[in-house]
């Protein structure tokens, strides 16, 4: 690719292009819950609760071949600069419903049929890359919950500044306008078989750069898998990395 | 495995064509993989994951204590904090029931300890025709982790014998991890909850037995040794609950 100088030459936070932000993990914060998992990038921080197998309400939701993952993401009022309306929002059904179909490529609920996995994802702190800190964190407690899964997924967002491919987006790099601008695109892969789990895409990008971009993902990805296998084997203690 | 690992789904356990998948695991050529979170535990060629966590999963010849939740024209349903409820026919009760007298016999929100006897389809079926099963009456309910029920039981029933023998109590394991105790007094009922918190704390010390014979000897000032039980090959989870009438 015959490459015209890219105008990100430097990332705000001083990281390498691609360098992931520092992460926490936690697992069994909530005591109450069946799992339980804390996952944290950078600023980012994202708290998922599994309660479930249980029985499904409203019935007619139910399926009798197997049971059903329920997926809720919501941002806390205080989780970014200006005050955001807490509860559901057009945005925040989105987003759960787009994690709902990624975590199902990798749940098996056929023992549990008309019943319901609820898993319950908050943001008590945006700085972008949400969706994917709320995946990476809701992986975590799902299986700590004991759920019946095939494998693990870990999730990351890959950024285009311009020109440049740039691994684990934070807000300040989201909100580049120089050049082409930010291109934002979440990934979630599939830990043993490295499938893709989820792929979305906020921005333009040519064919060449996206298979750069997942590439970039792949590797990414392996690292917070390691730190998830981490934080599940010892649970309760917060893993860094 | 010298030692039993936690291992996370899609993890690797073992490799190699000698070893059979059991529980939690599945096959992919060579490799036995975790299916669910929990540890490892390999027995001769058998590899299966023993959970650590999650919901109360019934299973064949289980001792259940659930509540009435629902009372349909052929039986009642009982939710004890599985997946589904459970169902109790009119013909698995003890003695002839007639139309429109089910209310009579139990009612919503009364206390059952019943037996699963088939989680066949989509219905797990509950009966209480065997002695020591029916309608749990007076007494207290304690709540605990279902994965630490074995623990509580201990092995052949040791703990729950030592939790009697120290108390007084009638203790009554429902493997959904509702655990009923009984007695005319109600210091006893408290002293037994006592104890079964302290084990559900201390679930994973080695020694457990010793330590409870100790909180017992400090707490209550009684010495009370458990009964020794023919050393078993190794301590494995006891299928099956105990149950006092």
């Amino acid at each position: 690719m015959a490459k015209t100088e890219s105008a990100y030459k430097k990332r705000s936070d001083g990281r390498k292009f691609d360098e992931l932000r520092p992460i926490s993990a936690k697992v069994g914060v909530v005591p109450s819950a069946d799992g339980s998992a804390i996952y944290q990038s950078g600023k980012t921080r994202a708290l998922a609760v599994v309660r479930g197998p249980r029985i499904l309400h409203p019935k007619h939701m139910e399926n009798p071949e197997k049971g059903i993952l329920r997926f809720t993401y919501q941002m806390m009022s205080f989780s970014v600069w200006d005050r955001i309306k807490p509860g559901t929002s057009r945005r925040g059904q989105e987003i759960g419903k787009v994690s709902e179909w990624a975590l199902n490529e990798i749940v098996d609920l056929d023992a549990f049929p008309n019943s319901v996995v609820d898993v319950i994802v908050q943001i008590p702190q945006a700085d972008a890359g949400t969706r994917v800190a709320g995946l990476n964190a809701a992986a975590m407690a799902l299986a700590q919950a004991g759920v019946p899964m095939k494998e693990m997924v870990s999730a990351v967002a890959v950024g285009k500044m311009d020109r440049t491919l740039v691994a684990d987006v934070d807000k300040e790099e989201e909100d580049f306008e120089e050049g082409e601008g930010a291109t934002d695109i979440p990934v979630c892969l599939t830990s043993r078989t490295k499938k893709i789990a989820l792929l979305q895409l906020d921005g333009k990008i040519s064919i060449p750069e996206l298979k750069e971009a997942i590439s970039m993902a792949k590797k990414a990805c392996a690292k917070i898998n390691e730190i998830q296998m981490k934080a599940l084997k010892e649970p309760g203690k917060e893993i860094k990395g | 495995m010298e030692e039993r690992k936690i291992v996370v789904p899609g993890e690797t356990i073992i490799q190699g064509d000698e070893f059979l998948p059991g529980d939690g695991t599945r096959r992919e050529e060579k490799d036995i993989v975790a299916c669910r979170y929990g540890l490892a535990d390999l027995s001769d060629r058998l590899v299966r994951v023993i959970p650590l966590s999650g919901v109360y999963v019934p299973r064949r010849g289980n001792v259940i204590i659930g509540t009435i939740v629902g009372v349909t024209f052929k039986g009642w349903l009982v939710d004890f904090g599985s997946h589904q409820n459970g169902f109790l026919n009119v013909a698995e009760v003890p003695r002839y029931i007639g139309k429109g007298e089910l209310r009579d016999f139990l009612d919503f929100g009364d206390v059952v300890c019943a037996k699963v006897f088939s989680t066949d389809g989509n219905n797990i079926d509950l009966s209480i025709k065997l002695r020591g099963f029916g309608k749990v009456e007076g007494g207290q309910l304690i709540q605990v982790n279902p994965n630490k029920v074995p623990r509580v039981i201990g092995k052949e029933g040791s703990m729950v014998n030592l939790i009697k023998e120290a108390t007084g109590c009638d203790i009554t394991v429902g493997q959904n991890g509702v655990v009923w105790v009984g007695s005319e007094k109600i210091e006893n009922e408290l002293a037994a909850r006592k104890i079964i918190e302290f084990i559900c704390e201390n679930s994973f010390v080695a020694g457990l037995t010793e330590k409870v014979e100790n909180f017992i000897e400090k707490e209550f000032g009684k010495k009370i040794k458990s009964r020794d039980v023919q050393p078993q090959s190794e301590e494995k989870e006891e299928p099956m609950g105990e149950v006092d009438a």
